[in-house]
């Protein structure tokens, strides 16, 4: 929390610096988007997304920078999860809707089909435990798949301490779960019952991983990095390469998906503007390597 | 409307103006009201009953599903929507919360109107009011930083309870986390203690002093009026308090969640993760799409919940129709 308020300050601070240093730049605040990377595409108006709790805080991050250069423009950004984010987009109610995963998942083909989507960055996910579960080190796909489907019920399996497992899930409906059932565990059946939980935001599962003793979960990377969470948790490798935003780009670390955003048709006006702004340098060079996440443009 | 219409009778007007053409503009305003209200209720009542059936009108589901105890809406053969660990959990966490709260709220009452001193009133019922209102998520973060970590590490290993002739009489596994039944329901009970203690301290209240006089008068002692004489009268007023507890444990969702652990399955053991109806649906609705069969089955989850509700204020009224014909 105490962190997020300090982000966000910086970010104010960040976004006031360039506001000022695009006014003196270019003559006109209506100039149109030049090829210069600094320029942006001014519109007026106002533009609604909602969606992926994942990927909200840069949404947040970069519509508070589009708002810093252009006065006239208004973006309100809500959270809701990916479901939220998919059926708003469909109905019509927001012009953007942020989802983990694939609209073809989600909804059914007809509204999917009608749905643009706009892919912003790459995110991943990094499997954590509690402190208490030392001398693991990280986690292969196999050993994963034991302790996610129950068949290993102690940390001396996976050459930790003497210590039962303590697995915490994501709702079924999550993104977050389905991209980890989907890259991780395959066809193998996920433990339910006794020493199962289930938490429903990375907020929430990291409270459970910290207070909980031989507890497992998965996380984003932008809370795993979080110098208030970061301290506290115990990171894993998967398959022996570690969990960083570099190795997500050079597509050794398989635990990562790309963030959708998608629009009802071809997008115009601030809706598009701001997806030119999320493709520009300013997002993909400074925010998004910021909020831990991995450019899609260099 | 009854004394309304006599009055017009005694003033002898034979012309009946229209309802709303009889009532002056502050009791047309009252009127609109209480007519909104009554006309909000029946359309939620419309549409959550029109949203539930759909799992079983529009995605085919049998209606049979309701009772069966898997949940697994992404299972490889088609999904599975049993709400029964959902229906099993919220009655089972509020039967445990009202076996803890119900006497304790019950005592609180009797003392604060039978035996407690004028200074003690004075600081318990304030006390009692700030309790409801104390938000619901305090009572889980409470539960989460305090509770759950406290049975973790003081029940570790299994419970025991043996006694020196009869031997063991019951034991059961100990907590693999804090995040349990027993959880729920412990926090449960402070968030309804409020409502029964001060539901039921009315019905103590409104036994007649005169009844209490001419016990005490024939010889009793207090312990003996309280139990022969306030809580037989009094009993359809407890029950309605602890009835109206009921409801509001099964709807609480945020503090229960916190602290359930959301598992998915029957109800085991009181140690160990349940999840209940409310809890649920706040999991899975952001993250499921409004017309899927995934969230046809929050709506009827919700139904379920609104007939629980629907059927405790049914049982309220019948319960005070007798105290008034008794």
């Amino acid at each position: 929390m105490l962190n997020g308020t300090r982000r966000l300050g910086a970010l104010v601070i960040a976004a006031a610096v360039i506001a000022s240093a695009c006014t003196s730049a270019s003559a006109s605040p209506t100039a149109p988007a030049g090829a210069t990377g600094a320029t942006v595409n001014c519109q007026t108006g106002s533009i609604t997304t909602s969606g992926s709790t994942a990927l909200q805080p840069l949404i947040q991050d970069a519509a508070t920078a589009y708002e810093g250069h252009c006065s006239g423009a208004t973006i309100t950004v809500n959270g809701g999860g990916s479901g939220t984010g998919l059926s708003q987009v469909s109905q019509g109610a927001v012009q953007i809707g942020e989802s983990d995963v694939l609209a073809s998942t989600k909804i059914a083909t007809a509204d999917a089909n009608l749905l643009v989507d706009h892919v912003v960055c790459r995110q991943g996910w990094i499997v954590v435990t509690n402190l208490d579960v030392t001398g693991v080190t990280g986690l292969t796909t196999q050993q994963n798949i034991d302790i996610w489907s129950g068949t290993d019920t102690n940390w001396k399996q996976v050459g930790g301490p003497d210590l039962p497992i303590v697995l915490i899930f994501r709702p079924q409906s999550s993104g977050t779960r389905a991209t980890f059932k989907r890259i991780v565990l395959g066809s193998a059946t996920e433990a339910t019952g006794g020493q199962t939980l289930t938490e429903d935001s990375n907020g929430a599962v990291t409270t459970a991983v910290t207070t909980t003793n031989g507890a497992v979960s998965v996380i984003g990377f932008s809370y795993y990095n979080d110098p208030a969470n970061k301290p506290k948790l115990n990171g894993l490798q998967l398959d022996g390469t570690d969990a960083t935003i570099a190795n997500v780009g050079n597509g050794s670390y398989k635990l990562a998906a790309d963030g959708n955003l998608y629009t009802k048709g071809t997008p115009s006006g601030l809706t598009a503007a701001f997806l030119a702004f999320m493709m520009g340098s300013e997002v993909q060079g400074t925010i998004i390597p910021k909020d831990s996440y991995g450019p899609v443009k260099q | 409307m009854a004394q309304l219409t006599s009055v017009y009778r005694t003033a002898g007007l034979r012309a009946r103006p229209g309802l709303l053409a009889r009532i002056d503009l502050p009791r047309r305003i009252v009127f609109l009201a209480a007519a909104s209200m009554v006309a909000i209720v029946a359309l939620l009542l419309a549409f959550i009953a029109w949203q539930g059936i759909q799992l079983f009108v529009k995605d085919g589901v049998s209606v049979g599903t309701i009772v069966s105890p898997t949940w697994n809406p992404l299972a490889d053969k088609g999904p599975q929507f049993g709400l029964l660990p959902f229906i099993l959990g919220t009655i089972y966490v509020t039967a445990v919360a009202l076996l803890i709260s119900a006497p304790l709220s019950i005592g609180l009452a009797l003392f604060l109107s039978e035996v407690a001193p004028n200074w003690a009133k004075a600081i318990v019922q304030p006390a009692l009011e700030i309790f409801v209102g104390i938000p619901s998520v305090v009572w889980g973060w409470l539960g989460i930083t305090v509770l759950v970590p406290f049975l973790a590490d003081t029940f570790h290993g299994p419970v025991v309870v043996s006694l020196p002739i009869v031997g063991q009489v019951f034991s059961m596994p100990g907590f693999l986390t804090g995040f349990s039944w027993l959880a729920g329901s412990l926090v449960l009970s402070v968030m309804v203690l409020p409502t029964i203690t001060s539901v039921s301290y009315d019905a103590f209240r409104a036994v007649p002093q005169e009844l209490r006089t001419g016990s005490l008068a024939l010889g009793t002692t207090r312990w003996q009026t309280i139990r022969h004489l306030l809580i037989p009268a009094a009993l359809s007023g407890v029950l309605t308090a602890v009835v109206l507890g009921m409801t509001r444990a099964a709807g609480e969702a945020l503090a229960v969640q916190m602290v359930i652990g959301n598992s998915p399955t029957l109800p085991a053991s009181i140690t160990q993760p349940v999840t209940t109806l409310t809890s649920q649906i706040t999991l899975d609705m952001g993250n499921t799409v409004f017309g899927e069969p995934w969230q046809d089955a929050l709506w009827t989850m919700s139904l379920v919940l609104l007939l629980i509700s629907i059927t405790s204020v049914v049982l309220v009224r019948v319960i005070n129709k007798r105290r008034l014909a008794s």
